[in-house]
């Protein structure tokens, strides 16, 4: 052996020995366990959240480490697809290596097995016959032929060899599982779009991570149609279009270009008795310059529209721009105006007490949730009707959340209207009720407020009073005024901060405090009560005859509410008064060209499956030899995976042939 | 040799299968075709061309599996004849629940699960005491327990359809929607394998082991009647508004039936050999089977497992494909079926190729079915994702 030689062995074994650890059983199960527990990590680990969450969570170490990982995106990490493809070259390997051998396995008889491996079978029976071995394989072959074997015959000379099999298919199982899990992996790889990653890689395209306008991306984060596999998404407004599709990547995003332009024109969502959501439906209009007419289609939930490969998805919706009529009552200072409102959009509100920014996040048409124990209507949901969403931003930029009901709602069998507020992100709401007049308005509530909150209305009142108790008592003018000035100031800071705050102007040191403040709050509430009377009478209602209990009641409700005001936290409360819904459809869309590839591979992975378990690979031989007139017959058989089925079968198959034939004892 | 032609045939002769069916088996088959055609002609409004498809491929399967199992054919007319019996007594009303004796105490959906859950641990137990005792007696009682349990099952399932569609129109729909109601569809499946392995090895000393999984989805299932108030039939959510559904669940549920049994005859297995190496003598080693066959049951049924859940991940991903646009997202539910089906994959490789039989196999198996179960309810419980029924 020269040198050239020499290395040309120690090749072709150093491929060999790849080949082998490649195609190895132990390499496949390592491959498998690695890929399950990968899996593991990536559904127990939410992925593709926002950074600062993880960071949060794991702290400034560990969320480093992870992210060098990539366990935030796992299955889009190198060393994931790494597995995979060692998986698919494993599979590969396996295959090739395999196959040759199984095909001719399957097409083989094995006419050549000597005696003695036959007399080591499991399945094994020796007999003698009368007559020639001609005679006894003109009994014998039919038996096997009824049992669905296919049986080839061999002359040795000096003996016979019959050899049959059946279920050769079970071979064929394995080629089709095991290449079909190299044609499925081919296939999802390519509809995963591997370029894009590379072209990510390689920088030739950057992820855009600002939150702007699409025609402010730069062209290096879009993608043109020539795109052959991506999923992406868009929401359109109702009456709007748009002819690109956002693909979220990482922490970020690209912009995928459309060959024609989808357009809204209506978004629907219709629902059940009971009001659950029972189906969302868009009607697409699809405007392709390569069509005559635009394509007039609705989608819904489980039914796309597929277009030129292009399949568009019903897969969520939002609010688009809901237009609504708002009117601001001024809490602390009376009046109204009106306010006009779009979702999503920023509005300056001034108000006495300062300016603020008004951010319409949300409006919802329908509420539906679990009704009150023992509601009137006997029902378990409800639909609370319309609502609305919105923050107030102060100068300094702090912002409270609200949430508005535009109907009111029965609570112990009195209406309200309701809106929440929260304070700090992630807290409760806090909501709360105004009560809602005869006429189901909020009218006799804010003409109460604003009673409150005029000096001198609240003064003209409190002097009537006053002079009528003075006259009955004989207090002097200058003792009365004073009285008045100090109850006026209890009003003014009952209107500013509740209850908590009456009690404010009084001395903390004072021996009597408590006693001093329950009369105030006597001499209050009694002042509240002309008050209110007042307002009943400016809406013309006759109260000499004293009012109703209801009357009283909506008394104690508005004095409940207005209580609270002042940890509501805004100058102003926003009614909802009319709306025009808009709604915005999330479609998704995406485009995987090889989907019917992966589809193919499926089917030869259920195929091979079936075959591979239900049928048995079997084969049976019937050596034979002649001695003085009588045949000599060893009959073997071996069958795969079910040995104890096999066995059966094989003592059948004994056993009628030793009826047909009747051995010699 | 002296034979007659006609013993000579009659000895070679194995009829084509068609000439093995009897009379009854004929009549089975015009029965359950009938039965179809009548409920396509009926609910012809209802389905859509894929439903009729999937309505006459049961009925043949089911044709077909009756003439292999003849205990089906009484099953199949049991539950049916009491289903059709408790829609007549429904009529329109669905209050007759309340006031008509039968619904009330039998078979409206309700009764009928309820009498399933009790026939089914009541088999555990008998199944248990036939083996203490050894009394063949005893384990046919059990058997009859499973048989009559999975008639109420079924019954169970049938008219809680029918009761669906009386809540309104718009509310029917196939009850395998939500985890209650796959809860039950598991037990009824399980019950149903393990009939078939029973009949197919001659052994009833497994029912117990076996029944012992079945039990616990029932006590899940009790608890999540009583405390959640599971039972109540709400409407789909639009996105299990699929043909797809009527498909992909019971294949998965027959994959996950059969892993759990597998894991239950593992825990057999490792029982019955150790009490062979300690104990040999003792009335459980005495009294149950050969390990081999133990370890074969294991093996076909991670086998038919293993098979159905390959179509139900299939059929997943292509109603994902419809449905959310991708027909693998990486999505919890998706993965978690993917982990599965590798484990399993792996325990297939080591047994077929690899030789593997026995204590570590069974083992797997048993670790196996914690990890079949998450995929079932921890992914739920424990994971957000896309699928969007069986939160608990
Ligand atoms: C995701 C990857 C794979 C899956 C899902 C898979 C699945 C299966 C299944 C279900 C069986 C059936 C057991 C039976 O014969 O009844 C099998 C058998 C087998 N697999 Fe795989 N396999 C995979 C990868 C591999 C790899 C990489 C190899 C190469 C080492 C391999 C080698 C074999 C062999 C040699 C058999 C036995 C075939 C026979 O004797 O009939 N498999 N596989």
């Amino acid at each position: 052996m020269n040198a050239t030689q020499n290395k040309r062995v120690a090749q072709r074994s150093m491929g060999r020995i790849l080949l082998e650890f490649l195609g190895s059983m132990n390499l496949a199960i390592t491959l498998l366990v690695a890929l399950s527990i990968a899996s593991v990590i990536g559904t127990v680990l939410q992925q593709n959240q926002a950074y600062t969450g993880y960071l949060s969570e794991f702290g400034p170490f560990w969320f480093e480490v992870f992210e060098h990982l990539g366990l935030y995106d796992i299955y889009g990490t190198a060393w994931f697809w790494a597995i995979l493809a060692f998986l698919l070259v494993s599979t590969s390997v396996c295959v090739y290596r395999n196959a040759p051998g199984m095909l001719r396995d399957m097409r083989q008889y094995r006419l050549n097995v000597q005696e003695k491996s036959l007399r080591n079978f499991h399945n094994v029976r020796e007999w003698r016959f009368e007559g020639s071995a001609d005679d006894t394989l003109k009994q014998i072959q039919p038996i096997l032929k009824l049992e669905g074997y296919k049986a080839r015959l061999k002359d040795h000379g000096d003996h016979l060899v019959l050899a049959a099999k059946k279920g050769a298919f079970n071979r064929m199982g394995y080629l089709l599982t095991h290449v079909s899990i190299v044609v499925i992996c081919i296939g999802a790889a390519l509809d995963a779009n591997i370029g894009l990653k590379f072209q990510l890689a390689t920088g030739q395209k950057v992820i855009e991570t600002r939150d702007i306008m699409a025609t402010e991306v730069p062209d290096q984060s879009f993608l043109d149609t020539d795109n052959s596999a991506f999923r992406g998404s868009v929401y359109i407004s109702e009456g709007g279009t748009s002819r690109i599709a956002f693909i979220g990547v990482k922490e970020g995003y690209l912009v995928q270009r459309l060959p024609f332009l989808i357009e809204l024109k209506e978004f629907r969502t219709e629902h059940y008795p009971s009001g659950q959501p029972k189906s969302f439906e868009s009607d697409l209009v699809i405007h392709d310059p390569e069509r005559e007419e635009p394509l007039e289609t609705t989608i819904a939930v489980n039914h796309p529209l597929v277009y030129k490969g292009y399949a568009i998805y019903q897969a969520d919706f939002r609010d688009g721009g809901s237009e609504l009529d708002l009117r601001a009552w001024g809490l602390f200072d009376g009046g109204s105006s009106e306010v006009e409102g779009k979702v999503n959009q920023s509005y300056n509100l001034s108000t006495p007490l300062g300016d603020y920014v008004l951010e319409v996040e949300d409006f919802r048409l329908f509420n539906i949730d679990q009704a009150p124990e023992g509601h009137p209507s006997g029902k378990e949901r409800l639909n609370y009707g319309p609502s609305f969403s919105y923050k107030l931003r102060d100068a300094q930029g702090q912002a409270n959340e609200y949430n508005t009901f535009m109907q009111p709602m029965i609570f112990d069998g009195r209406n309200f209207f309701l809106t929440g507020v929260r304070t700090e992100v992630g807290g409760p709401m806090r909501f709360l009720h105004f009560p809602a007049d005869d006429k189901l308005s909020l009218d006799r509530f804010m003409n109460f407020r604003e009673a409150m909150t005029d000096e001198a209305r609240v003064r003209r009142i409190v002097t009537t009073q006053m002079m009528n108790m003075a006259r009955s008592v004989g207090v002097d003018e200058e003792t009365q005024a004073k009285a008045a000035n100090s109850i006026i100031t209890a009003v003014q800071r009952f209107v500013r901060g509740g209850y908590d705050a009456v009690s404010e102007g009084l001395s903390a040191d004072d021996p009597e405090l408590e006693q001093r403040v329950q009369a105030m709050l006597n001499v209050l509430v009694a002042v509240f009560r002309a008050i209110y009377v007042d307002v009943l009478e400016q809406e013309g209602i006759d109260t000499s005859q004293g009012i109703s209990d209801a009357q009283i009641q909506f008394f104690d409700d508005s004095l409940n509410a207005m209580s609270a005001i002042h940890r509501y936290g805004s100058p102003v409360f926003l009614q909802l008064q009319d709306f025009k819904h808009i709604e915005a459809s999330g479609l998704q869309i995406a485009r995987a060209p090889w989907t019917n590839l992966v589809y193919l591979g499926c089917l030869m992975l259920i195929i091979g499956v079936f075959f591979m378990f239900y049928i048995h690979h079997k084969r049976v031989w019937v050596w034979m030899s002649e001695q003085d007139g009588q045949t000599r017959v060893l009959f073997a058989g071996s069958g795969d995976r079910d040995l104890p089925a096999f066995k059966a079968d094989f003592d059948a198959l004994a056993g009628r042939m030793e009826k047909l034939l009747k051995p010699i004892k | 040799m002296s034979m007659t032609e006609d013993s000579m045939r009659e000895l070679m002769e194995r009829p084509p299968f068609y000439k093995t069916l009897t009379l009854r088996d004929w009549l089975w088959a015009v029965v359950v075709v009938a039965a179809s055609i009548f409920a396509h002609v009926k609910y012809a409004s209802l389905m859509d061309a894929y439903e009729v498809g999937i309505l006459y491929m049961s009925a043949v399967t089911l044709v077909v599996i009756g003439w292999r199992w003849r205990a089906i054919q009484v099953l199949s007319l049991v539950v049916g004849a009491l289903s059709i019996g408790a829609i007549l007594l429904y009529g329109n009303d669905l209050q007759r629940s309340e006031s008509n004796f039968f619904l009330k105490y039998l078979i409206s959906s309700q009764s009928a699960i309820m009498w399933m859950s009790a026939l089914y641990v009541l088999a555990t137990a008998t199944y248990f005491i036939g083996l203490l005792r050894g009394s063949e007696f005893i384990n046919k009682v059990a058997s009859a327990m499973v048989w009559s349990g999975t008639a109420m099952g079924f019954i169970g399932l049938m008219v809680r359809w029918r009761e669906s569609y009386l809540i309104h129109f718009d509310v029917g729909h196939i009850p395998v929607s939500n985890l209650y109601e796959v809860f039950i569809l598991f037990a009824v499946l399980t019950s149903l394998i393990y009939l078939h392995y029973e009949r197919r090895y001659k052994t009833r000393s497994l029912g117990g082991f076996v029944m012992l999984v079945i039990s616990a989805s029932v006590a899940f299932l009790l608890w999540y009647t009583f405390s959640r108030e599971a039972h109540v039939i709400e409407p789909l959510v639009p996105a299990l508004k699929s043909y797809w559904m009527k498909i992909h669940v019971p294949a998965n549920f027959i994959g996950y039936g059969a892993f759990a049994l597998a894991a239950m005859v593992g825990v057999a297995y490792l029982f019955l050999e150790r009490a062979r190496r300690k104990n040999p003598d003792g009335f459980f080693a005495s009294r149950m089977p050969e390990l081999a066959m133990l370890d074969d049951v294991m093996y076909k049924s991670i086998a038919l497992g293993f098979a159905f859940f390959t179509i139900a991940t299939v059929l997943g991903a292509m109603w994902a494909a419809e449905a959310w646009g991708g027909y693998w997202s990486w999505d919890p539910k998706e993965t978690w079926a993917l982990i599965v089906w590798l484990n399993y994959a792996a325990w297939l490789h080591l047994r077929l190729t690899k030789g593997w039989r026995g204590v570590p196999l069974a083992w797997w198996a048993i670790v196996g079915l914690f990890v079949t179960l998450f995929a079932f309810l921890g992914v739920n419980m424990f994971l957000s994702g896309l699928h969007s029924y069986g939160e608990l």
